[in-house]
C-alpha cells in the first residue's frame, strides 16, 4: 500500500507541476513537451487506479496523435520572433479578462461535478454497475457505452466526423493553374508518347520545344 | 528485505529480456547488411569473426570511442533526451511480448494497445530530435516523420482492430492461443500485406525511409548526431523494427504456437518459434529494403490514407459482418 502511495504521489506531483510549467515556460515548444509529460502523468494515474483500458487510449489518442500535431504546429512557429513581438507587446494583457472568466468558469464546474459526486452519489449509478462485475474493466466499458450510451457515443462520433469535414470545407480552396500528377497517366505511357526519333543532318541541328 | 527481494527477481528477469534482445539487435544488423549485400551480388560484412558475425560490436566499440558533438546552437536538454527516449521506447515495448504461455514479463489485460501506445509514442524521439538540432535538415526530416507515422499508425489501429474482432480479447497470450487452429494470415490476408507495408512505413524502412532520405536530406533527423547518439538512435530503430515484426508475428502467424500440432515440433519450446517467425519477417523486411526503390513524399501519403485506410476500415466491415451473420463472434 506504502508502495502505492509513494507512486500516486510521484505521479500526481509530475503531473501538477508539469501542467504549471505548460503556461509558465516561455518556450512554445516546451510547453507542449511538459504538456506530453502532463498526458503521461495523468494516463499513469488511469493505470494505477485500475482503468487500464483508459489509460491505454489516453496515451494513443493524446499522445500518440493529438500532441504530435500539436508539437507539429507549433514547431513551424517562429519561437524568437513570437517572443518579440506577441508576448512582449501590451496587446497580450487583453487576453488575460477573458482568460480569467473561462477558468473561473471551468473552476466552478468541476466544484458542481466533484460537490455532486461526493454529496449525491446516488445520481451516478453508473458507478455501482462497474465497480460490482467482475469481468475486466475494458468489457465493462464496452458492455456500458455500446449498450446504454450507444446513442450519446454515436452521436459525439457523428459530431468530430461534422467538425473534421467542417474544417476541411472552411480550408479547401480550388485554385487554377496548378500542376496535378495523375497516377494512372504517369503509368500508362507508352514510349511512343515520350520519345521521337529523328533523323538529324550536319550543322543544322534540331529544334527542341516549339 | 522481503521487498528488495522480489525487485531483485523482478530486475533479474528483465535484463534476462534486455539483454538477448540488445544482442540480438546486434546480429539483426548484420543480417540485414548481409541480406541486401547478396542480393546486389556483394559479399557484405564478412571480415570482422566467423561470417563477419562480430561487425556489429566492432561497430559499437567504434561508436563509443567517438566524440559527442553536441551543436552549439542545438537545444542541449531535448538534443540529448533524444535518443534516450527513442531506445527506451523501443525497449520497454517488449516487456508484454509473450514468449510461451507462461513466459511473458508483464502479462498486462491490454497487451495490444500497450504495444501500439508505444509504438506510437516512438515518433517522439525523431521529433524531439529533429528539432533540438536547430538545423535545415533535421528539421525536414523530423516534419516527415512526424506526418508519416500519424498517418500508418492510423492503418496499423484498424489492421489490430481486425484481429481483435476475431479474438474477443486484448491480452497477446489470447490473441496467440486464439490462432490454434488457424492462423490470422489465412482468413486476414489483406490485412497481413497492409500491416507489413504500414511497420515499414512506421519504422523509417526503405521504401518509406524518407526522415532520413539521404540523397536529399544529408541523414535526416540523426544529422547532427555523433558517436554513441548516433548509435542509440540506430539501436532504437533496429529494436523496433524487431518489435514490428513481434508484433507482426504475434497478430497474425501465429506468435509462440508451433505450425503444425504433430509430435516432433511440439517438442521444440514456443520461444524458437516465435524467435523464426520474427526473422521470418525480418528478412521480408531486409528483402524489401534491397530491392524497392524509394517512394515519392506526396505518393507516400497517397497510399497511407486514400488506399490503406479505406481498404482496412473496409474489411473491418466485412470482418465483423461475416462474424455477425455466421454467430461467429468471440464471447467469454
Amino acid at each position: 500500500m506504502i508502495a502505492h502511495a509513494i507512486f500516486f504521489y510521484v505521479f500526481s506531483i509530475i503531473a501538477v507541476v508539469s501542467a504549471i510549467m505548460v503556461t509558465a515556460s516561455k518556450n512554445t515548444v516546451h510547453s507542449v513537451f511538459f504538456l506530453i509529460l502532463d498526458f503521461i502523468s495523468i494516463s499513469c494515474l488511469f493505470i494505477m487506479i485500475g482503468a487500464e483500458f483508459l489509460g491505454m487510449i489516453m496515451l494513443i489518442v493524446y499522445v500518440g496523435a493529438v500532441a504530435v500535431l500539436f508539437l507539429f504546429v507549433v514547431m513551424m512557429l517562429n519561437v524568437a520572433q513570437q517572443k518579440n513581438q506577441w508576448f512582449a507587446s501590451k496587446d497580450s494583457s487583453k487576453h488575460i479578462p477573458v482568460g480569467l472568466i473561462i477558468s473561473t468558469l471551468i473552476f466552478f464546474e468541476i466544484i458542481i461535478v466533484i460537490g455532486g459526486w461526493k454529496y449525491k452519489p446516488e445520481i451516478f449509478d453508473i458507478n455501482n454497475s462497474i465497480a460490482q462485475t467482475s469481468i475486466s474493466n475494458t468489457h465493462s466499458l464496452g458492455q456500458i457505452l455500446y449498450t446504454d450510451y450507444i446513442h450519446v457515443f454515436q452521436v459525439s462520433g457523428m459530431i468530430l466526423l461534422v467538425a473534421m469535414v467542417g474544417a476541411i470545407v472552411l480550408t479547401f480552396r480550388q485554385r487554377s493553374g496548378v500542376k496535378r500528377q495523375s497516377y494512372i497517366k504517369q503509368i500508362s505511357r507508352e514510349r511512343t508518347e515520350g520519345v521521337e526519333i529523328l533523323e538529324v543532318q550536319s550543322n543544322k541541328g534540331v529544334k527542341i520545344d516549339d | 528485505m522481503e521487498y528488495l527481494n522480489i525487485v531483485f527477481q523482478e530486475v533479474y528477469k528483465i535484463l534476462f529480456l534486455l539483454v538477448p534482445v540488445l544482442v540480438s539487435v546486434a546480429m539483426i544488423v548484420w543480417l540485414d547488411r548481409r541480406v541486401w549485400a547478396f542480393v546486389q551480388k556483394r559479399q557484405g560484412p564478412n571480415v570482422v569473426g566467423p561470417f563477419g558475425l562480430l561487425q556489429s560490436l566492432a561497430d559499437a566499440l567504434k561508436y563509443i570511442f567517438k566524440e559527442i558533438i553536441i551543436p552549439s546552437s542545438s537545444n542541449k536538454v531535448i538534443f540529448i533526451l533524444a535518443p534516450i527516449v527513442t531506445m527506451t521506447l523501443a525497449l520497454i515495448a517488449w516487456a508484454v511480448i509473450p514468449f510461451s504461455a507462461t513466459q511473458v514479463l508483464a502479462d498486462i489485460n491490454v497487451g495490444i494497445l500497450y504495444l501500439f501506445a508505444v509504438s506510437s509514442l516512438g515518433v517522439y524521439g525523431i521529433i524531439m530530435g529533429g528539432w533540438a538540432s536547430n538545423s535545415k535538415y533535421p528539421f525536414l526530416g523530423a516534419i516527415r516523420s512526424a506526418a508519416q507515422m500519424v498517418s500508418y499508425e492510423v492503418s496499423i489501429g484498424v489492421i489490430i482492430i481486425n484481429v481483435l474482432l476475431c479474438v474477443g480479447s486484448l491480452n497477446l497470450n489470447d490473441i496467440v492461443i486464439a490462432q490454434q487452429n488457424l492462423w490470422f494470415v489465412i482468413p486476414l490476408f489483406p490485412m497481413f500485406v497492409i500491416f507489413f507495408i504500414s511497420a515499414l512505413a512506421e519504422t523509417n524502412r526503405p521504401p518509406f525511409d524518407l526522415p532520413e532520405a539521404e540523397a536529399e536530406l544529408v541523414a535526416g533527423y540523426q544529422t547532427e548526431y555523433s558517436g554513441m547518439m548516433y548509435a542509440m538512435f540506430w539501436l532504437g530503430e533496429y529494436a523496433n523494427i524487431l518489435l514490428m515484426c513481434a508484433m507482426g508475428a504475434i497478430l497474425f502467424l501465429g506468435g509462440w504456437l508451433s505450425p503444425l500440432e504433430i509430435y516432433p515440433f511440439t517438442l521444440v519450446p514456443g520461444a524458437i518459434w516465435l524467435i523464426l517467425k520474427i526473422l521470418l519477417l525480418f528478412f521480408l523486411f531486409a528483402l524489401v529494403k534491397a530491392i524497392v526503390p524509394r517512394y515519392r513524399y506526396d505518393q507516400l501519403m497517397r497510399l497511407g490514407w486514400k488506399v490503406f485506410l479505406p481498404l482496412s476500415l473496409t474489411w473491418v466491415v466485412l470482418t465483423a459482418s461475416y462474424l455477425f451473420y455466421f454467430n461467429l463472434l468471440p464471447t467469454n
